[in-house]
């Protein structure tokens, strides 16, 4: 049984054509359910998020053939002229399909490297596949390798802890200074897409209390109807500037809406509690004076940008270690499918031998009258032993036992040496 | 068997150092537990130590330099694992277990510098010293707690955060931990010394004499009580109530070093 991976993702497929080819949950599982119907794969599994789109199955004799029956099956189930989509198309087979699905669950094929969200993906997508029945003890071995590497990648390197984008590191700066943000208030100034990004990673984080604040009132009310969050009148910088821990702003003006002056009166009027302020507008909405006021951080969208890319070379560096990971689940995979493989071959075997076994006496006894019917069963029966004893013992040790596959690695050497191509399983 | 459990205690609380310091770098949870086990059982290595130093003197081992710093260093280690397991915060281990292992090995590398023996003997006399040298750690540990906020609040605000910074505590977890070793400290100080009279009553029949360290201590506890009411208020919040934190415990370092070696007449060595 061999693996076959057909996808394409967003290092070889512009936009365009990811979307055309993108599976809903419901797709992916009448796709599934077709490849598995037109005797396309025995098992099959498809994977889809808005950066790849990737179709795993299992054939007994995966090769260039089925990858092109599967190719051809995504154009035709897309409705996607093949000139279109087989240039943007790859092709793993076992080793390599195992490897690339690992590095996936990794978050090492991400577009932001390392990301969390490809694992619950991979998961989601698992789960569906195996309540839908589309696949079986392969494919099931495979993706919990892969959820368990995913898992272990993320708790054994520093690929997942440090945030990538921008909102993000704010808030994990914002924890720096206050822990967790439960129990502390926060106001936007603003109501774009910025904004948005500060809020969803404020909710995440659960803060107590949300103000906003916009020069449009309405817009700011109707962004607090969709995060929920306190509207607060724009230009009330005395009463606004006292309560919040964390003020975030991303306002399209020309001048500093935060100046010196009113921060400080805000700090005496707080007791000089902690403030953090994100200023992520261009130009700069805080005056960048602010930052010398006692217990005041100021970090600025440049500021914040030079972390991510520190981060972003940090996680870089923390790529050979996941694929060491990586590597040492392949191998035990690869172990697995073996041992199971092993069992089929052997079965195959053993027949295959007694029904030589029985030619070759039925040959040489022909002419040999003197041997009664039961001199020819114990005869039978010993050479059955002797079969047994020299070549099935050690094969069946190689399926018990790891180590030995290990050295040998390639199961096609004990396929090749004792079955013929037209009796391998 | 004493000098086994020395090595014992050395190897345990080195391996501890080494996976306090390797978890602020990897941030592995798994580095963390391990530590902290190793923490305790260096903890036990060294309370047997101890136990077999009071077994040959009779009482707590306080009658010596050594044995006094091997106290100190191991009421550092046990109110630090009560701070660690109070606030659910390892990395502070990387900068404390260094301090106790020091403390550690100068008590047996230090040549014996043993003193006069007190004349004060009994439970309470013992109960006084082994206080007063707690409180001493709680203020050293708290010591420790603003220098690491004083070292990220740097950080922070010149925004060099490096790789470290996202593993520290928070500011505001670091000013908590500090302010829960200082309690520590104030309490107890407050209890010893108390103590600290009933022992001399008992031996010598009178509440007071004058000790040049009575006047150093109570000017230590003022100082630590006034730490503890401003570190909150609007002028001392944040950076400025942890120099205050580190200034005080200066003044404890001298307290224990040159006031004790060269004014005192009773506190050669707590």
């Amino acid at each position: 049984m061999e693996i076959v991976l057909v996808g394409l993702n967003f290092r070889t497929a512009p936009v365009a054509v990811r979307e055309k080819v993108s599976f809903s949950g419901e797709q992916a599982q009448r796709a599934a359910e077709e490849l598995k119907t037109r005797g396309i794969l025995e098992e099959t599994l498809v994977l889809s998020t808005c950066n790849r789109s990737e179709v795993y199955g299992v054939h007994p004799n995966a090769n260039r053939e089925s990858a092109a029956a599967l190719s051809s099956f995504l154009s035709d189930f897309h409705e996607v002229l093949p000139d279109q989509l087989n240039p943007s198309l790859y092709h793993h087979y076992d080793h390599d399909a195992v490897r690339h699905l690992f590095r996936v669950s990794a978050g090492l094929e991400s577009m932001l490297l390392g990301e969390a969200e490809i694992l619950g993906q991979v998961r989601d997508a698992y789960l569906r596949a195996h309540e839908g029945h589309v696949t079986g003890p392969v494919l099931n071995r495979l993706f919990q390798a892969a959820l368990e590497i995913g898992k272990r990648v993320r708790a054994e390197t520093e690929l997942g802890t440090r945030p990538m984008g921008v909102a993000s590191a704010g808030m994990k700066l914002a924890e720096r200074i206050f822990g967790k943000l439960q129990e502390r208030s926060a106001l936007v100034l603003g109501a774009g897409t910025i904004s948005e990004q500060v809020v969803s990673q404020l909710r995440d984080r659960k803060i107590k209390h949300l103000y906003l604040m916009n020069r449009s009132r309405e817009k700011a009310e109707e962004f607090a109807k969709v995060y929920g969050g306190e509207v607060l009148n724009w230009g009330e910088w005395d009463t606004s500037l006292k309560f919040p821990d964390v003020i975030v702003s991303a306002v399209g003006v020309q001048d500093y809406l935060v100046t010196k002056p009113m921060v400080e009166k805000a700090m005496a009027s707080r007791g000089n509690r902690a403030l953090f302020l994100m200023d992520l507008a261009m130009p700069r909405n805080v005056d960048p004076a602010v930052a010398g006021i006692y217990n005041v951080y100021l970090y600025s969208m440049e500021d914040l940008t030079e972390i991510v890319k520190q981060n972003r070379d940090a996680r870089q560096s923390e790529v050979p270690k996941a694929e060491t990971l990586i590597e040492d689940h392949v191998a035990k995979f690869i172990s697995w499918q073996a041992s199971v493989e092993l069992t089929g071959v052997l079965e195959t075997l053993r027949g295959s031998l007694k029904q030589r076994r029985a030619n070759f006496l039925a040959e040489r006894l022909a002419g040999m009258n003197h041997f009664s019917a039961e001199d020819r069963d114990r005869i039978g029966s010993l050479m059955d032993e002797l079969i047994e004893h020299l070549l099935l013992h050690p094969a069946e040790r190689l399926r018990a036992e790891k180590e030995l596959r290990r050295k040998i690695q390639n199961v096609e050497a004990i396929r090749d040496l004792y079955l013929s191509n037209r009796e391998k399983p | 068997m004493t000098q086994m459990l020395v090595w014992l205690t050395v190897l345990a609380y080195l391996l501890s150092m080494g996976l306090y310091i390797s978890l602020l770098n990897t941030g592995k949870e798994i580095t963390g537990r391990l530590a902290t086990i190793l923490m305790f059982i260096g903890l036990a290595c060294h309370y047997f130590t101890l136990l077999a130093r009071a077994k040959v003197s009779h009482t707590v081992p306080y009658h010596d330099l050594q044995g006094s710093m091997s106290l100190f260093g191991w009421l550092l280690a046990v109110t630090y694992l009560c701070l660690e397991i109070y606030h659910r915060q390892r990395t502070v281990g990387a900068f404390v277990v260094p301090i106790i292992l020091a403390f550690f090995f100068a008590a047996y590398l230090l040549p014996n510098h043993a003193a006069k023996p007190s004349e004060a003997h009994g439970v309470v006399f013992a109960l006084h010293v082994t206080l007063s040298i707690l409180a001493y750690a709680g203020f050293a540990l708290s010591c420790v707690l603003s220098l690491m906020f004083l070292g990220e609040e740097r950080l922070l605000r010149i925004r060099k955060l490096g790789d470290v910074v996202w593993r520290l505590p928070s500011l505001e977890l670091l000013e908590r931990m500090s302010h829960t070793s200082v309690l520590v400290g104030l309490v107890t100080i407050g209890v010893g010394t108390v103590l600290g009279f009933v022992a001399v009553d008992r031996q010598a029949g009178q509440h007071w004499y004058f000790d040049p360290k009575y006047i150093v201590t109570l000017i230590v506890v003022l100082l630590y009580v006034v730490y503890f009411r401003v570190a909150r208020t609007a002028t001392w919040r944040g950076a400025r109530a942890s120099r205050f934190c580190v200034f005080n415990f200066i003044l404890v370092v001298l307290s224990f070093t040159v006031v004790n070696l060269y004014f005192s007449a009773h506190h050669k060595y707590f």
